[in-house]
């Protein structure tokens, strides 16, 4: 990549961006101080790009604000020293450190919608950036006109009249880039910036981001938990962990031989190059990130550690050298790369055979329009779809393709359609849940994204997991004991937690619960909304892992949806890819992973950033998801397809959902031998 | 996370689950709650006690003692027939706190029941019962009261009643946003999918949840409630001319506040406001707690 040419130009003799040493940084809580950040070093250079990459609690963001001063009131660097450009912001005033905020450092944040003002113009807050470094009016709107179209932005003009909330997420995100290079700062601090943004936007923003830094004379701070992303954007790297940074290094290296047990643990329990369910097991990281202000003699990761030995457990390993500008702080650095997988990689696979004849489910033109007659949008339109018995089927598409709508139509949550036929083991399912059967509804089960809404916060554990048992399974005295232990012990969770309430359980064992509710019933089929997106790296390959066994243990059918293309190829035997509400491809996972597939499946595939380095032909999506109130004409994507027909048809017709191959649907006026060669040299992977 | 599914090098983690005090714990170690629970607790003891502790009969009339400035005989001095401020302050306790304390009770069960299924069933019954809500809103609650009241004729339970049905519409609006806020959330749809209907949804899933909310609204209407009652007492319209009452104390002795006579006013007056006071401090911790 560009970066790492930029990366290889000799430093200028000025100080480096940013030097932080030995720095700690303590909370004070109660009274209690609380050392979230312990002897912190690293260095940016110029024109450098460096990433901090990290779990959840790990210190990621305290580490940014410390750089800029914006620590809050009972937080305090309590050692070490940090310089900005050669110079101390600890050590400012008040006027000096409001000149490095406006001048020196930008920050760009998660949410672009909280960080625009929502009552004032684009135009107006990115024109302040350049006032307040004192340009006049109207050069001011001039500069932020050409602002807003370096950041590539179609209509600059006309966007600088709207309000933020009349922007999408991908718009707004560009937008506060815009107002965060206007200053020209020499450190650009990106704190998860493409986290709350869809895989085709996020490409978008990162290519951005990428451009902007080869033209401008800016060094980045970009900090992240997906580590793919980090891989991309930057040319060094540090992890860290309970507020150590554990490993350093240049990125391609450390990402492809990591020497501290906690880099090679993370990055075990991601699913990479293709890696499938069949391909055994993901591995995990035991136990769980010690909380804050943990006081630990010895190594912060040794009690995860299963290198772990005496001396770790005495003392504090200083930083070894690893290599030309790497470290680590592991005393078994060498070891790392061996160190013993902590789950077994063999993995049952449900048994039952896919049998194609018989679908457990069955979607015949499912249809859902929400809102009146004069504003109605169509959230699906013309789904058919079969659900194989025993076969985790991926729902895939960006947010607003309809994958949850179509997910509440099947459990019955939202009736679709008048005309819409859903079947169950070939009889029809009522629209809504009052029309079904206490054997269908039990049949039909959901794990939800997010633990903290999809668990009644005053119930106790054992009363959330026990209830279907009661109501769905009719169990009762000895029987309901037996099935719940059995449940408790499936989903590997402890008799103890039984009598907590969701709040006293970390994100992991929430979802657990969530899952042994899901199961509880006795479900052939059970929906997974996005199960593992709000979970840390390592705490979501364990639960995948536990999908798998219930599935191989339980004999039930999934339907997995997942904005995460990586999971879904792990877990899927068959993949379906929605678009503005309409299937535009189904087929076997390999298939429609390998290709050839529909254009659209190729965008999503080549938008996400992997681990393994990016395919050399990359195709990029540009403009906008259309609004599903007023869809396109013809092929509904034929506004963004990078594979459009030059015939004029796809403008004007929508192509059928055409079986393409054995198994293999798909919704695409070019031919499949045409998609063939078309993509042919990019499927390797 | 237990995701040893089997340990191999017998790594012991265990899992961190957070301790967390009960919320009356933390309330205890709040000086404005043990305050405001102690005014409270003194008031309710009069209520109940209020002829025994009494000094003298509170309606005992010494008309050669009367209008006497607080002394060591009379704590509170004497009223202008006589009569002893500081037994009629203990005894006046009683109707007070049984008539409002009924009143809210009344108000915050229907009210819950009312703003769980507006904000639960939503639809048309909340657009036409919301309506009404409004409406009802529009009006201020005390002359409303004090209408009823005066076509009725006035009686502790009149008051209870009607303090209590006009309350009811402003609790079901709290209680309906607080429902609306918990409806977005996936549990209920969990319960929908185990075939629950919408009398359990309401009762057993949301009620608990929004339970903290209630608390607070009963608070801040039982200060209003005490508040209304003792405007009635004032405004003549007291439960039973008979028994000594705040209200109607005032009423009857402001007018000679101008002659010097000021304890036969200040002393019920201030009763009213440390009961009003105490409730408050009260509620506010029970708030403050609950929001963490």
């Amino acid at each position: 990549m560009t970066q790492n040419d930029a990366a290889a130009a000799p430093a200028t003799l000025t100080a480096p961006a940013v030097q932080v040493d030995n720095m700690d940084v303590t909370y004070t809580v109660r009274g209690h101080d609380r050392l979230a950040l312990r002897e912190v070093s690293f260095e940016i250079g110029r024109n450098e790009s460096y990433g901090l990459v990290g779990e959840s609690g790990s210190g990621k963001s305290t580490v940014a604000l410390a750089l800029t001063r914006y620590l809050p009131r009972n937080g305090r660097v309590s050692a070490g020293s940090i310089s900005i450009n050669g110079q101390d912001p600890l050590a400012m005033d008040a006027a000096t450190l409001r000149g490095m905020r406006a001048r020196t450092v930008s920050m760009v944040y998660q949410e672009p919608g909280k960080a625009l003002n929502p009552s004032i113009r684009v135009g107006r807050q990115v024109a302040e950036v350049y006032e307040i470094a004192g340009v006049g009016h109207n050069e001011a709107m001039e500069r932020t006109q050409a602002m807003l179209g370096k950041v590539q932005i179609s209509d600059p003009g006309r966007v600088m009249d709207r309000y933020p909330h009349e922007l999408s997420g991908g718009m707004a995100q560009r937008v506060v880039i815009a107002m965060a290079i206007a200053a020209e700062p020499s450190l650009l601090i990106l704190d998860e910036p493409t986290t709350a943004l869809d895989a085709t936007v996020e490409a978008e923003v990162l290519d951005l981001v990428a451009g902007l830094r080869t033209e401008l004379d800016t060094s980045v701070l970009f900090i992240s938990h997906n580590l793919a992303v980090i891989a991309k954007m930057c040319d060094r790297v540090g992890v860290l962990y309970a507020g150590e940074l554990v490993e350093q290094g240049p990125a391609r290296q450390l990402f492809d031989d990591p020497r501290h047990p906690y880099t090679v643990g993370l990055l075990r329990s991601i699913p990479r190059q293709g890696q499938r369910k069949d391909h055994g097991r993901l591995d995990t990281i035991p136990g769980f990130l010690p909380p804050p202000g943990y006081d630990l003699t010895g190594c912060i990761f040794a009690p995860r550690c299963s290198l772990a030995e005496e001396q770790c457990r005495q003392a504090e390993p200083p930083a070894f050298d690893t290599g030309p500008g790497r470290t680590s702080r592991c005393y078994r650095h060498d070891l790392a790369p061996e160190l013993p997988r902590t789950t077994p990689a063999d993995m049952m696979l449900p048994s039952a055979a896919v049998e194609t004849s018989d679908p457990v489910a069955r979607l015949r033109g499912v249809s859902k329009t929400f809102g009146g007659r004069d504003e109605a949008v169509q959230a699906l339109v013309g789904i058919d779809l079969d659900i194989q018995r025993g076969e985790t089927l991926g729902l895939v598409g960006e947010s607003g393709s309809g994958k949850t709508t179509l997910a509440r139509v099947l459990l019955g949550l939202i009736p679709p359609d008048a005309d819409a036929t859903v079947e169950l083991d070939g009889q029809p399912l009522g629209p809504g849940i009052p029309q079904r059967s206490r054997d269908q509804l039990k049949a039909l089960q959901i794990v939800f994204q997010n633990p903290d809404s999809a668990l009644n916060r005053r119930h106790s554990v054992r009363r959330l997991i026990t209830r279907p048992l009661v109501k769905l399974a009719g169990l009762s005295g000895s029987a309901l004991r037996d099935r719940l232990a059995d449940l408790v012990r499936s989903v590997r969770m402890e008799d103890r937690h039984l009598a907590l309430r969701p709040r006293q359980l970390s994100g992991g064992l929430k979802q657990r619960v969530a899952i042994a509710r899901a199961f509880g019933g006795g479900p052939r089929v059970v929906v997974c909304d996005e199960p593992t997106s709000a979970l840390d790296v390592s705490v979501q390959a364990a639960i995948l892992n536990l999908l798998a066994d219930l599935q191989a243990k339980e004999q039930v059918t999934y339907l997995f949806i997942s904005h995460d293309l990586g999971l879904v190829r792990y877990l899927s035997d068959r993949i379906a890819v929605l678009y503005l509400g309409r299937l535009m491809e189904v087929g076997p996972a390999e298939r429609v992973f390998s290709g050839p597939h529909h254009p659209y499946t190729e965008a999503l595939l080549s938008a996400v950033p992997s681990l393994d380095g990016e395919a050399p032909d990359r195709i990029k999506l540009t403009g906008e998801i259309p609004s599903a109130a007023n869809p396109p004409s013809g092929c509904v994507f034929h506004t963004r397809c990078p594979r459009r027909l030059s015939s004029g048809i796809c403008e004007s017709t929508e192509p059928p959902l055409a079986e393409v191959e054995p198994g293999h649907l798909m919704r695409c006026h070019i031919p499949i031998d045409q998609l063939t060669s078309l993509q042919g040299s990019g499927s390797a992977s | 996370m237990t995701e040893i599914i089997s340990a191999p090098t017998g790594l012991a983690v265990a899992t961190p689950e957070q301790r967390e005090l009960p919320a009356w714990r933390l309330l205890l170690r709040r000086p404005t709650f043990v305050g405001g629970v102690l005014i409270l607790a003194f008031w309710v003891v009069c209520a109940i006690f209020g002829n025994a502790i009494a000094p003298h009969d509170p309606l005992a009339q010494q008309l050669l003692l009367n209008n006497k400035a607080p002394s060591s005989a009379h704590w509170f001095g004497t009223d202008q027939i006589g009569r002893d401020v500081l037994s009629r302050v203990i005894v006046g306790a009683r109707t007070i706190l049984i008539v409002a304390p009924l009143a809210t009770i009344l108000g915050t069960v229907l009210g819950t029941a009312l703003g769980l299924a507006l904000g639960y069933l939503g639809g048309l019954l909340d657009t036409l019962v919301g309506r009404v809500v409004e409406a009802v809103l529009a009006l201020p609650a005390v002359i409303v009261i004090f209408l009823f009241i005066v076509a009725l004729g006035s009686s502790a339970v009149t008051q209870i009643l009607v303090i209590g049905f006009i309350f009811t519409p402003l609790i079901a609006r709290t209680v309906r946003s607080a429902v609306q806020v918990e409806s977005q959330l996936d549990y209920l749809s969990s319960a929908r999918l185990l075939g629950d209907r919408a009398g359990r949804v309401m009762f057993v899933e949301i009620l608990p949840n929004v339970l903290p909310t209630i608390l607070v609204e009963f608070t801040v209407r039982l200060g209003y409630a005490i508040f209304t009652v003792a405007t009635l007492a004032f405004l003549g319209f007291g439960v039973n001319a008979s028994t000594p009452n705040w209200g109607s104390d005032i009423n009857a002795n402001y007018g000679v506040i101008g002659a010097g006579y000021w304890w036969a006013t200040l002393f019920p007056a201030l009763a009213i406001a440390s009961l009003i006071i105490g409730i408050n401090l009260v509620g506010d911790s029970i708030e403050q707690v609950l929001a963490g």
